[in-house]
């Protein structure tokens, strides 16, 4: 995907969403949820960027937000282009097109009372001036395309099954010929062995028509199948944004080395002698994160640092990005050869001082 | 895990049918299974097949209509609980075999206290005053590593993270020293970096406690983290059992084989592509009078659609229900 010089699809710069939080019969605002919290990251034409983190992150607030599915509190999201963040309505109706979404669960976004040809129809009838032949054509090459019977068109979608339903999202999602998909958790609701369809089902049509998507989700094997490059929510903000290898064989932040440390691998040996993280605690509220870095309340490399100064996200390495006063003390002290003795010795100096 | 002791609970034969409006589901069919003393059994498969209908059954936990069981044993320190009063079975639940559920939010009474809740079957089953109640329940919160347990004890479940509610259910289900706890998918609703939590408790309590534990999940990597041994289920029947190292290493059955590499892996070599298992699992509508899997199988022969292989031994506590052998490529001589 490196070959020719890649183009910026989308780009998004400080997004913040904040969800007031109220109290009184006047409703007086006394707080915000910090949701997605000051969040840039590009994705590149064609690539897959995944979002991963834990429930309660941000990471389907992100997404959402990203598509003008929530007004963003503040920041800047350019799709092609367009600040998507803050078009006109008008405007934004015109761009939509360009840009869908398919959802966590199958069952819930699909209307039960629509046909499976009238639900992957509504888009064309919103956006498109076909006649009824061209669209019931179009409705049959979309289900074609992510593999459903065409005799089926006239079901309803109590009919299928949750990977069924799945598709018939999906088929939806490309009615317009869109450039950029957001995929929220889609195959979080499936069984396991359907999982991996839907996963397939995503990467043909993304060779097929050229898709971009973000692919949200919290399954970090999934993710390390599907994406080319991982960003990693914790608490509202990216803690590490790299190329999908480099993340998986070497995480930086200590979340992500967490993160990945708390997945089970089926197989019983590696199980037995591995090594594992385990984090203490819980996630903190989003009402109130903590003042210094997010993580700090259960990181087990936290120093004083970190509870007062929170960490922002820089490139350390040529397109590896960490949010983490490890990397910064390291590069400050010009020692980045050595990276995990100098990261020792930088957390310890920092403990004797306190 | 203790080789040929008698097992604390035996499961012959069951059978579990749902009345439903669209006719019979046969949800669990001639399901046979032990558990030893001290044992980690975890059974796998995905919704629909079986696995937490099988359990339920157990302790007559299912409503009945729609749910009958038509036959079968449940032998559990000299009874079946199928048979048995139901006095009994009240009695067994709880004191002799524990039970966690899937959802923590939806399984702990929002208007008690966690303290109430746990208290409640120390003093039904164990005969504990207010009192003696109370401190065993603080016990068993700081067991759990739920902090300031005393404190805790007066708070209500929304007070609580999912993951310490898990805690609290495990606190709950451990409560009268029960012999057999049964687990049913205990971390499929928590995040990783909170079931790697829960799965540590459990590695430490089992060294501490060491009662026999049954865990469904669909997770084949928790299963590999935690049992010893493990069944795998599909369309209501056991399809593949045997011990953790030896069904990971060599599966027999075309469906755990599947399972096995369908899901990618999270370190190591990255798979280009991923192996789908094609189709949907059955609806059982009958009693199966031909293998479940033959539709989705890529190793089907006729025989498969004549008749539902039972299962047969091919090592040493390692048994399969399946025609076909992965030694040979071909059909297995049963």
């Amino acid at each position: 995907m490196f070959d020719a010089a890649p183009r910026k699809l989308v780009e998004v710069k400080g997004l913040k969403m904040y969800f007031p939080i109220t109290a009184g019969i006047f409703r007086r605002k006394v707080g915000d949820v910090k949701a997605v919290d000051d969040v840039s990251f590009d994705i590149l034409e064609g690539e897959t960027l995944g979002l991963v983190g834990e429930s309660g992150c941000g990471k389907s607030t992100c997404g959402r937000a990203i598509l003008r599915l929530y007004d963003p509190t503040e920041g800047e999201v350019w799709i092609g282009g367009e600040n998507i963040a803050m078009a006109e309505a008008a405007d934004l109706r015109r761009l939509r097109p360009a840009m869908q979404m398919v959802f966590q669960d199958p069952q819930a976004s699909l209307n039960p009372r629509m046909t499976v040809a009238d639900i992957i129809g509504e888009p064309l009838e919103e956006h498109t001036k076909l006649t009824r032949d061209e669209k019931l054509a179009r409705v049959y090459e979309l289900m074609d395309a992510v593999g459903l019977n065409r005799a089926f068109a006239n079901r309803y979608p109590h009919a299928f099954s949750g990977g069924q339903r799945q598709r018939i999202g999906i088929a939806r999602a490309l009615a317009l010929n869109p450039k950029f998909i957001v995929c929220d958790e889609p195959i979080a609701a499936l069984d396991v062995s359907i999982q991996a369809q839907v996963v397939n089902l995503l990467e043909e049509l993304q060779d097929k028509f050229g898709l971009t998507y973000l692919f949200i989700s919290h399954d970090l094997s999934m993710v390390r199948h599907i994406a080319d490059r991982v960003a990693v929510m914790y608490l509202g903000r990216i803690v590490e944004l790299a190329p999908r290898d480099q993340l998986f064989d070497r995480p930086l932040h200590p979340y992500t080395e967490a993160l990945l440390s708390a997945v089970p691998e089926a197989d019983p040996e590696t199980e037995a002698n591995r090594q594992r993280i385990i984090l203490k605690g819980d996630v903190p509220s989003p009402a109130n994160p903590p003042k210094g870095c997010n993580f700090c309340t259960r990181c087990p490399k936290v120093f004083d640092l970190c509870q007062r100064v929170k960490p922002v996200l820089r490139e350390i390495e040529p397109g590896r990005h960490v949010a983490c006063h490890l990397y910064e003390t390291q590069k400050e002290t010009a020692r980045a050869g050595a990276a995990p003795e100098a990261r020792k010795s930088t957390q310890q100096g920092e403990q004797h001082e306190t | 895990m203790p080789d040929g002791a008698e097992p604390v609970l035996d499961v012959k034969g069951l059978r579990t049918v749902f009345q439903t409006r669209s006719g019979e589901i046969h949800a669990v069919n001639d399901v046979s299974f032990d558990l030893k003393p001290g044992e980690l059994l975890g059974v796998v498969g995905e919704s629909g097949s079986g696995k937490s209908v099988t359990m339920m059954s157990l302790l007559g936990l299912l409503p009945s209509p729609p749910a009958d069981i038509r036959g079968g044993e449940v032998l559990f320190a000299g009874s079946d609980l199928l048979k048995c009063a139901p006095d009994h079975l009240q009695a067994v639940r709880g004191a002799g075999i524990g039970f966690i559920f899937q959802d923590p939010m939806t399984s702990l009474n929002p208007v008690f206290t966690v303290g109430y809740q746990i208290m409640e079957p120390l003093r039904r089953h164990m005969g504990m005053d207010k009192a003696q109640a109370r401190q065993r329940a603080q016990e068993l919160l700081e067991l759990v590593g739920i902090p300031d347990a005393a404190r805790r004890l007066k708070d209500f479940p929304h007070q609580f993270s999912g993951g310490m509610r898990q805690r609290v259910m495990i606190a709950i289900a451990l409560a009268c020293d029960p012999k057999v706890l049964i687990a049913d998918e205990p971390t499929t609703a928590l995040d990783v970096t909170i079931q790697a939590q829960i799965l540590e408790l459990v590695r430490d309590l089992r060294q501490k406690l060491g009662m026999a534990i049954v865990w469904i999940t669909h997770d084949l990597g928790v299963i590999a983290g935690i049992a010893d041994r493990v069944l795998v289920m599909y369309g209501g029947q056991i399809v593949e059992q045997g011990p953790v190292g030896a069904v990971f290493r060599d599966p027999q059955h075309p469906y755990t084989r599947a399972l096995l590499t369908t899901v990618p892996a999270i370190r190591g070599e990255r798979t280009a592509k991923l192996n789908v298992i094609e189709g949907q699992p059955p609806i059982m509508k009958a009693v199966p009078a031909a293998c479940a899997f033959r539709d989705r199988c890529t190793m089907a022969f006729d025989r498969c659609g004549r008749e539902n292989p039972r299962r047969i031994a091919v090592s040493p506590g390692h048994d399969v229900a399946c025609f076909w052998d992965p030694k040979t490529g071909g059909a297995r001589h049963v």
